[in-house]
């Protein structure tokens, strides 16, 4: 076991896949001089080459659209957006092309292509630097969204993303960039499917459904609530397209009592979606409605006043108590 | 790096030395007393965006983009321009910003992240800063489509014209929205200027990845004029700027200037220059200081002397003194007060959202 950062994680996933696979390339602005403004991909450049490790003009579209035609033509690219709120220039390419080239050929064509976006707020950025676009993506039919909450899943999730064969969009949550954990770099392969949902604490009375940053603030809450004699579970979604429902639907029906947490806007988010999933399928588990602690319908507010936007422990345990009060 | 030679690629009027060129193509009219108030607005300038960057390393401020090195490009250009014309920025342009009138504390609120850009003393042609690379840029040629149907275009009287100024980097000039911007520009003969600031990178990127001709040949593509200038010389961007709006507010279209210039700081305070350029580079551009050569010709020429320079510090520091002690008292904003500025008419959801949070937070017997 080694104890790294979820960016280094990160940094060392990429390079192992690199190692493994010589059509794996990364692409981005400041990737490869720079090492990416987070450091992410650090080192890849001095080790693969300016061929494998592209540093981008800046243009989004450019970026996302030039990937396609190189997964096109058979290579495994893995392209980074620098911040969330710069990904939506290349929304067309990703939205209506890479999403849908395996449809439109009958499966002919595939696009193997892995976004990496950091994402989401608490790190007092200025506008545009906070995002949660994870909603957009998974609304799309043909990408797949991702997002690791520690620095093993993001070790893994990384390269079997890269694996993966459809588009991948894989959010990075930024605030979590520098919590540090442990890795088995020996290990020979990931313990879970990209796909598959994660129990990260047991418990009976209430699930907490969540992803990306909000894991660690969930398991914190939980905590908090053991202290109090109270046993929540709580559930690391790790894939928001396709949601792993055995895991979530699994979880409810043992505690009758969800709620999801998320930092993107309410209206719409995957919170809607799990509400709907969970009544539909465990209408008469349930021994209250599916809550939500999301962040309010507005667009991502000033850094000084983040704190009140973002689901915090507080605000989860307070939903917590509503659904055991129900 | 291609240095570009003094010539008709390239427009300088005071060499890094403070010594007047003359050109038989452009000149500047501005008398020695105009251009020391634009040296002090340069200085200035320079001691708004020294003061921000060290309020950052406090950590009063979460970001600062620092404008050091491009107080010529932005001072020169700005000083230009007059009712109705349009300023449309990006979000380094500090000296633009000064020009207009903000006061320097409305910027740091964005940056301290008090407040978004809804800056009180910004006059409504400024338009906020803009974060997405580029995207300004198309807004631009809009509001110039505007001033051509207000009848503010071509007329007669040409006081009466106007045009708009919008500004962008050279990392800007590889966005898609910007290369639109250039074409509707050019299809409707629309009376924009293309003040592009060249500072030779984008974060860590040299302007090589983003443009293999000089930048200012890409209008000729759209079929407009493009000019590279000094943008470290004030007096050549006056030439150039207002000789590019006359033409804008006449009703002969777009222009392309590319104000080559330097940014002597970081990207932003966030970034760390030394990953990927070198200290002899910055000390080239240290010897073609935009401030010193100015100040240089201006004590030649007897404009200034050193009562003036004296006067001009003692202003500087006071502003300097006045965004410290005013940076720290900013309004701290409450969350509940942005709930109704997303919509004209706010959905009843939203206001429900909003007191939800009040009482929640109100909950609490201490505040959090």
């Amino acid at each position: 076991m080694t104890t790294m950062t979820m960016a280094k994680a990160l940094n060392a996933g990429l390079r192992r896949a690199m190692g493994a696979e010589p059509k794996v390339l990364l692409a981005g602005e400041d990737i490869g001089k720079l090492g990416g403004v987070f450091r992410v991909t650090e080192g890849l450049q001095a080790e693969f080459g300016p061929d494998r490790v592209i540093d981008s003009p800046l243009a989004e579209a450019g970026i996302v659209g030039t990937a396609v035609g190189l997964a096109l033509r058979g290579y495994r690219p893995v392209v980074e957006i620098q911040f969330d709120g710069f990904v939506y220039p290349a929304f067309d390419q990703l939205v209506s092309q890479a999403s849908r080239l395996r449809f439109r050929t009958a499966g002919k064509l595939g696009v193997p292509l892995v976004v990496r976006i950091p994402y989401g707020g608490g790190i007092g950025a200025i506008e545009h630097h906070s995002e949660s676009p994870e909603t957009y993506f998974a609304h799309t039919p043909g990408l797949k969204v991702v997002t690791p909450a520690s620095p093993s899943d993001a070790y893994w999730m990384i390269q079997q993303a890269i694996a993966a064969d459809d588009p991948v969009v894989f959010l990075e949550p930024k605030r979590r960039y520098h919590d540090k954990g442990e890795v088995d770099l020996d290990q020979q392969s990931a313990e879970l499917s990209l796909f598959s949902a994660r129990v990260v604490k047991p418990g009976t009375e209430a699930t907490l459904l969540c992803y990306g940053p909000m894991v660690r603030t969930c398991l914190e809450a939980a905590m908090v609530a053991e202290q109090e004699g109270r046993s929540l579970e709580v559930v690391d979604l790790r894939s928001l397209s396709p949601v792993d429902d055995a895991v979530v639907l699994a979880s409810v029906r043992r505690t009758g009592r969800a709620v999801v947490v998320h930092e993107a806007a309410r209206t719409l988010g995957l919170g809607a979606e799990l509400a709907a999933r969970i009544q539909e399928q465990c209408f008469y588990e349930l021994d209250a409605p599916v809550l939500r602690v999301t962040g309010y319908d507005l667009p991502y507010p000033p850094s000084r006043v983040e704190d009140g936007y973002l689901p915090d422990l507080d605000r989860v345990l307070d939903a917590v108590d509503r659904s055991l009060r129900w | 790096m291609i240095e570009p030679e003094a010539g008709p690629d390239f427009v300088q009027l005071l060499d890094a030395g403070g010594n007047r060129v003359e050109r038989t193509d452009f000149s500047c009219t501005a008398p020695d007393v105009e251009l020391a108030t634009d040296l002090r607005d340069m200085v200035l300038t320079r001691r708004i965006d020294s003061e921000a960057t060290a309020l950052q390393r406090k950590g009063e401020l979460g970001l600062w983009p620092p404008s050091l090195g491009q107080e010529a490009a932005q001072i020169g250009s700005a000083r230009v321009l007059r009712d109705p014309d349009v300023i449309v920025p990006s979000y380094r342009e500090h000296g633009v910003a000064w020009c207009a009138g903000i006061d320097p504390l409305d910027l740091l609120t964005t940056f301290r992240g008090t407040g978004m850009t809804d800056w009180p003393s910004r006059p409504d042609t400024f338009h906020p800063y803009s974060f997405v690379i580029g995207a300004q840029t198309l807004h631009a040629v809009g509001m110039a489509m505007a001033l051509q149907r207000d009848g503010l275009v071509g007329n007669d009287d040409a006081a009466t014209n106007g045009a708009v100024v919008v500004y962008f980097g050279d990392g800007a000039t590889s966005q898609g929205d910007v290369n639109e911007a250039f074409l509707f520009a050019a299809s409707y003969a629309a009376p924009v200027v293309f003040f592009c600031q060249n500072n030779q990178y984008a974060i860590s990127e040299p302007i090589e990845l983003q443009s293999r001709i000089p930048l200012y040949r890409r209008a000729a593509g759209y079929g407009f004029p493009g000019v590279r200038v000094d943008g470290n010389d004030v007096l050549a961007v006056r030439a150039v700027t207002e000789w590019a709006l006359d033409r804008a507010r006449r009703g002969d279209g777009p222009v392309l200037i590319e104000a080559y210039t330097y940014r002597m700081g970081a990207h932003t305070t966030s970034d760390d220059p030394t990953k990927y350029r070198q200290n002899e580079e910055l000390d080239a551009w240290r010897a073609k200081d935009p401030i010193a050569r100015l100040r240089a010709y201006l004590e030649r020429a007897g404009a200034i002397d050193q009562a003036w320079t004296d006067a001009l510090d003692a202003e500087a520091e006071a502003l300097a003194v006045r965004l410290r002690e005013g940076c720290v008292r900013l309004p701290e904003p409450e969350l509940s007060d942005f709930f109704t500025q997303a919509y004209a008419d706010t959905p009843e959801l939203l206001l429900a959202q909003r007191d939800a949070h009040q009482a929640y937070e109100a909950a609490f017997e201490e505040p959090r």
